[in-house]
């Protein structure tokens, strides 16, 4: 490459420094103390990658400017309006344009490139690929977390052997580029057909296997931009991208670990409902004991140590913030409030913890599943809400259940538990949990935020 | 071939920086890492830029003027919106 204002040496400097600049960023958030440093650290970084990018000679400055208007605009609206319960939504959507930004600059560059060897059609086949995968897994993935599509698991028969029919096709055709540089619409038929895959790989995912599916389109958009790293044998791009490959899949992993699942069942397999497994009427059966706010009230009375257990429906509820005010009413008393936080709690990899910082919790009170556990019996109420599946002893006591092996915070084991919850309704894993009728559980039926309303009430009152 | 292995191996040492970083990240900041992270896969807005060249054809300045915009809803939405849900952590006291 020619015509830069400054030597191409200088523009690579300056890229090793953003380069540099990315990983201290990340680095800065290991700790909620350093995270937003982190953060603008890594801004800055790209900040200078860009000007850098913008010194080279023959740029068209004007067409540059109207696309980053226009992405700016978008991306800093939707930045400052998005409420956080919609944070997975907006990560799902943010995935997609990272990778519909790569498919547009390997299809841009090969058009460009004179002659392109293997190295260059392989790698431009693949962020082909990659981003387009990303792009239409994301939407998919968007329209179920916004309720535009259905949540369930969405197929039809024969969808396997389809998909690796389309993904052979998708290779073949990378090959047919590698032997015919010159045939450009291989590309755009690899485009089209990865496109089709990104649909029917993410379409039979349900919606409990989400915070799974956003971590892994996550690392796709890094290993996208990767890849077009390689087309493009810029190397900013590509220690970005595989950052962001990486993080995507330490992320994806643990999340499958906290759902007791392999990859491939989440990505492949189906939970299918348990055959022989106990019925709703056999576990519940009479045992099930009701609650009222006035008798939460008085457990309080003699409680030292309180333990919320928050779940998906208390992010549903709104109820994060009334939540924290029963904290503050108990800790008025001298009660020890915590919160006990399972790591697929919410709808992706740290969710509830965000929701919870929202309402003003201090992240020093969120404690990790593990951690909690150890400690769990000298808790004298837990209060769970809007929380199922995640506090089923069934995954410690039953190795036939579907959700046997699965971690779960042993809240059973807590001298008193009061679970805030509307029905009996299963969870997503579709089974009874014996804990709604365990000798020391109490059931609070009712919306998450009204029940916690009328708890404080009480407390205030009594 | 020299270049590709070159290329190669910074991806290799990256993904394993990569690995070492994150897996260091406590789960109280998962979800901006995820948001923060995907700011920088926006990074893909510096190719995006250069297919942009006047002497290119046509179509690539187009492809490449869409690519800006998606890069830089990445890249701009990315970086707020964490900095925002990272304030959120900062202001508990």
């Amino acid at each position: 490459m020619s015509g830069f204002l400054i030597g191409e040496g200088w523009i690579n400097l300056a890229y090793l420094v953003a380069a540099v600049l990315f990983i201290v960023g990340l680095k800065g958030l290991t700790h909620p103390r350093t995270a937003v440093r982190g953060n603008l650290t890594s801004a800055w970084g790209m900040l200078l990658a860009v000007v850098a990018t913008l010194v080279a000679n023959g740029l068209d400055y004007q067409w540059i400017l109207v696309g980053a208007v226009i992405g700016g605009l978008v991306g800093g609206i939707a930045a400052m309006r998005v409420q956080m319960t919609q944070m997975p939504e907006m990560v799902a959507l943010f995935n997609g344009f990272g990778g519909g930004a790569s498919v547009l600059v390997a299809g841009a560059a090969y058009m460009i490139a004179v002659d392109p060897h293997t190295q260059m059609t392989v790698s431009t086949g693949l962020s082909g690929m990659i981003g387009a995968v990303t792009l239409t897994g994301s939407l998919v993935a968007f329209g179920k977390l916004a309720g535009l599509l259905p949540g369930g698991q969405i197929g039809f028969p024969g969808m396997k052997a389809f998909n690796a029919l389309v993904g052979l096709g998708v290779l073949g055709c990378v090959g047919w580029l590698t032997v015919d540089p010159s045939a450009q619409i291989a590309y755009w038929i690899i485009v089209g057909a990865s496109c089709v895959l990104g649909v029917t790989l993410t379409i039979p995912i349900g919606g409990a296997d989400m915070p799974v599916v956003i971590s892994l389109l996550n690392s796709y958009s890094g290993l996208a931009a990767a890849a077009t790293g390689f087309v493009l044998m810029n190397n900013v791009l590509i220690i970005a991208g595989s950052l962001v490959g990486a993080s995507g899949i330490v992320l994806t992993r643990i999340m499958c670990v906290a759902m007791n699942r392999s990859l491939g069942n989440v990505l492949f397999g189906s939970l299918g409902p348990s055959a022989d497994g106990p019925s709703a009427d056999d576990v519940y059966g009479g045992k099930v004991k009701s609650t009222s706010p006035e008798e939460v009230a008085m457990l309080f009375d003699t409680a030292q140590r309180v333990l919320v257990v928050p779940g998906y429906g208390l992010a549903v509820a709104q109820a994060q913030h009334i939540v924290r005010d029963l904290g503050n009413v108990l800790e008025e008393r001298g009660i020890t409030v915590e919160y006990g936080i399972h790591p697929v709690a919410g709808r992706m990899p740290g969710h509830m913890n965000v929701l919870l910082a929202e309402a003003d919790v201090p992240y020093e009170k969120l404690r990790e599943m593990d951690d909690i556990n150890s400690e769990i019996a000298q808790i004298d109420v837990c209060l769970v809400v809007g929380a199922n599946d995640v506090v089923n002893p069934v995954a410690r006591t039953d190795p036939q259940s579907p959700i046997a092996g699965m971690p779960i915070i042993d809240v059973d084991k807590a001298r008193t538990v009061v679970v805030v919850k509307r029905s009996l309704s299963p969870g997503f894993a579709g089974i009874p949990n014996p804990l709604f009728a365990a000798d020391n559980c109490l059931m609070m039926f009712g919306d998450g935020k009204k029940a916690i309303t009328d708890l404080v009430a009480a407390l205030k009152e009594g | 071939m020299e270049a590709l292995v070159a290329a190669v191996t910074v991806f290799v040492l990256a993904v394993f920086i990569g690995f070492e970083i994150i897996t260091k990240v406590p789960p109280t900041l998962h979800t901006p890492l995820m948001s923060g992270s995907n700011a920088i896969s926006g990074v893909t807005l510096i190719g995006a830029i250069i297919s942009t060249r006047t002497d290119n054809p046509k179509l690539a300045t187009i492809l490449g003027t869409a690519a800006v915009a998606f890069a830089m809803v990445n890249v701009v939405g990315g970086y707020m919106v964490t900095h925002r849900m990272l304030d959120m952590f900062r202001n508990k006291r």
